[in-house]
Formats: structure tokens, C-alpha cells, sequence
């Protein structure tokens, strides 16, 4: 039995993205952010039911939702530990459960103190998931994301002749969604000669190439689509999804093709599932913890062939009247790190209409990607319905 | 004042004849005794053929370019005055991988497919690492 169309998205939230919540507490804000979702949705905290957590950081558990939401009857509760691929391997899970009727409303809180708290540049090696690399290749000074991603994007230019600047087009346009949204960290325009003179991080990786570190929580509540028809907000239906995991996922080093994701897997199952080809996607939020695994994604997901994103990106293409509206809110780049989560808020929030100045015209179905672990892909694909 | 030590890595048992090859000079790679497949980073079983059973052999020692980064922010304060530093991804003749840093050679000097050399370097903390040269 296939799960499309058998659930929805009924409720969003956020709290204001910040570089400083002000000392208050990871749960404080994931609590925020979920009053802000089962309000948004038209429920009373009391009929959540199912709680599914993206990231299993050990910050909060589903029991303290149960706590401080006073949950009578918790009926389904689970983790998707996938690192950036979590919320959206969340989403699948949730979706799945409901329509399997193990549950009616899946609550997804998310939220971190990633810039006053544990940074999330300084703690990856404390990750299981991180565990290969943090004995073959940490000793060799790789410590961070960005210098275990930098490989794949230096042969993808060596390959196929793909550019700096193509990726600085990739952060300006998505700083001038930021800025449309208004709930977002960077509120200053950004362009490409102020991109190209960023100092180098992790060559060919520049300052304005890497996502931020952020303050703040985001929430999602997911009904079976039969009781959405009667909540409050418009349905957004759950048509597609798929997860897929690259080969050699615990080394990048090791990958036969440093310039695949699992995202390549995963797409072609989604689009399949969801009954839709890349040329029906009206606005796409793609997981941008660094400008160049959203080209990658691009190619990965099918809007380009496989070398051609650098001058898929060019021109504006991706901005809200470009040839594929992406990251409507600025990202994890100029928005907020929320580990996507807050790209799937922003996803339903462009379905419904919601999404103010930058409200991408008649958006009738878009999706949404995760990206985490060194390479796990997911994808959602949603329609309004 | 006192060196700020590096990361250490966590050895298990699996792994402990690579480094223990490491440290007495020699890059050592897994091979399969069922299926002869060599495989790395180090790990207890064959992908290819399911099989516990491997012997340790050394890496020729010749490696092409397969991509690099190079690091111009430390990460990790025991690196603070390194940067710039390049780490090469490079392909070895046996069919796997390293990561290690360049040695003797700019960056700019790179290509896909390049030579190189192995060799092995003490990393300063008595720990002893593989490093890449420019043939």
C-alpha cells in the first residue's frame, strides 16, 4: 500500500531565528515552536499523539513533549537520526505512520542553540555517525563538514569546469529570500563580488558558501489526510517521499562518485510515488548546508544531468521568477540553520499561499530535500490538495 | 606551554593492525582470504563476499590525484598556524583510498590523476600518519 496522498501537512510553527536565543533552552524553544504548529493546525496539545524527533541530539526527548504538553496518550514516538536528512526522514516517517493508522497527529519539533549552545562545527566528532572518519581522517587535520565536502565540489569543477562564481549565485539569490521572508538571520543583500571576496574556508568552500550557526526552533504537525479535510488549514498533502544513502556512506573518501549523493537514489522514488516528473515542481527547498550540495542536489534530483548545475544556477534561475523557485525563505545560508526543518515549513507555507513577499505565483506542488551524514538524501514531494 | 594534542583515533580491535602497520612504517590494507576484494578504511567484514577471514598487505606505495581541499581555517586548535594545508583524495593501484596531506608541492600543482608518492610521517604527537609527495 502506498502511503501518497495518506497524510498532511496541518501545522507549522517557528519561533524568531536568531544568533541569540537569550539563554533560553533548547526544549523552551522546541516547546515555542510546537504550541506555534498544533495552534496553526487547530488542535488542543492534548490530541497529538504521535511525536517523531529529526534529530536525535539528546537535547530533548519525545517524554518531555508528553511533559509539558500534557499528552494523555502517546501512541507512536520515534527518532530519525540522520543527521540534516532527519527532519525530512521524519516527515516520511510520520506520513507513514499516519497512514498506517498508528497514530492521527505526528508532532516534529526541532530547534537548537547551534551558535550560544554545543556549535555545531564542534561536535560532529562526538556523532556515531561520524565514527569512520573521526579515526582514519580526523587525525589528518579533517575536522570539519565543510573540509569533507570540499573534495566532492573541487572534482566537480575539475570534471566539468563548474565555478565559484556559479556557486556564489547560489548564496546571493537565496540572502534575497531571506530578506523577502523576514524572519531570518542575514538581513543585508549579498552579491556575487562580496561572495567571491569572502575569505577561503575550505577551498574551493568560502565564507558565504557555508550555512550558519542559529538559535531557534521550527515545528511540523502531520494528520491522516482523511481528518485534514476538516482542520483548519488547507491540506497539503504528503504525495512523495523517499530516503536513499550513498554508497560508502561513512566515508566521503571512499565514495565511487564523490559527485552523487543519496539524494540520486532516493528522487527517482519519490517522483515515482508522488506521480510527478521534475518539470511539475513549482517551488523546491533544497538542503543548503553549503551552496554546493544544493548544485549537487539539483543534478541529483533530476532538474539537470549530472555536471550541468553550474550553468543550471546561472542567471537568476533560481530565484522566485527564475526557472525553479529554491530555498524561498534563504536556507540554512541567510535563514537559519533549523536542520531543515525549516524548509518544510516553508514548503507548506508556499502551498497554502502563506509565504508573503516571497510567495512564488500559483505554487501547486513542490518538494523538499534533507541532506545529512556525509551524503544521506531525502525528499518529500507535496501538493496542495 | 603545552602542545594542544591532536585528535587521537579510537582504535577497536579490527582496526588495530593498521595502525600498529602505521606506526612500524607500513601502509596496510585489508584483503579478502575468500574472495581476494581489498578493502578500506579497515572494517570486520567483506562486502563482497560476506567472509570474516582477511590478511594485511602492504600498499605499493604509488597513489594518483583524485581530488583535494585546502584548509584555510584550523578547525581544531591544535592546527592554529597551520593553514593553508592541502588534503588530497587520492587513488591507490590496490582500488582504494586515502586521505593524507600534501607534502613537498603546492596546491596549484594538482590535477586529477597526478602521481604521487606515499610515504609516513610522524605527526608530531608520536602518532604516525600517511602522508602524499609529488612524484
Amino acid at each position: 500500500m502506498s502511503p501518497s496522498g495518506k497524510a498532511a501537512v496541518t501545522g507549522v510553527g517557528d519561533t524568531d531565528y536568531t544568533r541569540d536565543a537569550g539563554g533560553r533552552s533548547v526544549l523552551a524553544l522546541q516547546l515555542e515552536a510546537s504550541l506555534g504548529a498544533i495552534c496553526d493546525a487547530g488542535l488542543h496539545p492534548r490530541e497529538i499523539d504521535g511525536i517523531v524527533m529529526p534529530i536525535a541530539s539528546g537535547a530533548t526527548v519525545a517524554e518531555d513533549f508528553v511533559t509539558n504538553l500534557g499528552i494523555p496518550d502517546l501512541r507512536f514516538s520515534v527518532a530519525t537520526p540522520l543527521g540534516g536528512a532527519g527532519p525530512v526522514a521524519a516527515v516520511q516517517c510520520a506520513a507513514a505512520a499516519v497512514a498506517a493508522g498508528l497514530c492521527t497527529h505526528a508532532l516534529l519539533p526541532l530547534g537548537r542553540t547551534g551558535r550560544t549552545g554545543s556549535r555545531i562545527g564542534a561536535r560532529i566528532q562526538q556523532m556515531p555517525q561520524f565514527r569512520t572518519v573521526g579515526e582514519f581522517e580526523a587525525p589528518m587535520g579533517a575536522i570539519a563538514p565543510a573540509q569533507y565536502y570540499a573534495p566532492m565540489a573541487r572534482r566537480h569543477m575539475e570534471l566539468f569546469g563548474t565555478t565559484s562564481r556559479q556557486l556564489a549565485e547560489i548564496a546571493v539569490t537565496t540572502r534575497r529570500h531571506a530578506i523577502l521572508n523576514g524572519n531570518a538571520s542575514m538581513t543585508k543583500p549579498l552579491t556575487i563580488e562580496e561572495h567571491q571576496a569572502s575569505r577561503m574556508i575550505a577551498d574551493p568552500l568560502r565564507l558565504f558558501d557555508c550555512s550558519l550557526e542559529s538559535d531557534g526552533a521550527c515545528a511540523v504537525v502531520i494528520s491522516a489526510a482523511d481528518r485534514a479535510r476538516d482542520m483548519r488549514q488547507p491540506r497539503v498533502l504528503i504525495t512523495g517521499m523517499a530516503e536513499g544513502h550513498p554508497d560508502s556512506p561513512s566515508a566521503i573518501t571512499q565514495r565511487p562518485d564523490l559527485t552523487r549523493l543519496g539524494l540520486a537514489k532516493a528522487a527517482p522514488r519519490a517522483f515515482a510515488m508522488a506521480g510527478v516528473t521534475p518539470a511539475d515542481i513549482d517551488v523546491a527547498e533544497i538542503y543548503d548546508c553549503f551552496t554546493w550540495i544544493v548544485l549537487c542536489q539539483l543534478e541529483d534530483l533530476g532538474f539537470c544531468g549530472k555536471g550541468e548545475g553550474g550553468a543550471f544556477v546561472e542567471g537568476g534561475a533560481l530565484g522566485l521568477d527564475g526557472r525553479l523557485p529554491v530555498n524561498t525563505h534563504g536556507g540554512l545560508l541567510s535563514q537559519a540553520h533549523m536542520a531543515g526543518m525549516n524548509h518544510v515549513v516553508e514548503l507548506v507555507r508556499q502551498l497554502r499561499g502563506e509565504a508573503g513577499r516571497a510567495q512564488v505565483g500559483d505554487a501547486e506542488v513542490g518538494l523538499v530535500t534533507g541532506y545529512g551524514d556525509l551524503g544521506d538524501g531525502t525528499i518529500a514531494i507535496m501538493a496542495r490538495g | 606551554m603545552a602542545e594542544t594534542p591532536k585528535p587521537v583515533p579510537d582504535i577497536s580491535p579490527e582496526t588495530r593492525p593498521y595502525w600498529d602497520g602505521l606506526a612500524a612504517g607500513r601502509l596496510l590494507l585489508q584483503r579478502c582470504t575468500g574472495c581476494g576484494t581489498i578493502r578500506h578504511y579497515p572494517r570486520p567484514l567483506c562486502p563482497a563476499c560476506h567472509g570474516f577471514g582477511h590478511e594485511w598487505v602492504e600498499a605499493e606505495g604509488t597513489a594518483t590525484v583524485h581530488s583535494w581541499t585546502v584548509a584555510h581555517h584550523p578547525f581544531h586548535p591544535a592546527w592554529r598556524g597551520a593553514p593553508p594545508f592541502t588534503l588530497v583524495t587520492a587513488d591507490l593501484p590496490e582500488g582504494v583510498r586515502i586521505l593524507a596531506p600534501l607534502r613537498d608541492a603546492a596546491p596549484e600543482a594538482l590535477r586529477i590523476g597526478a602521481p604521487l608518492r606515499i610515504g609516513i610521517e610522524d605527526n608530531g604527537q608520536g602518532l604516525r600518519l600517511p602522508v602524499l609527495h609529488p612524484t
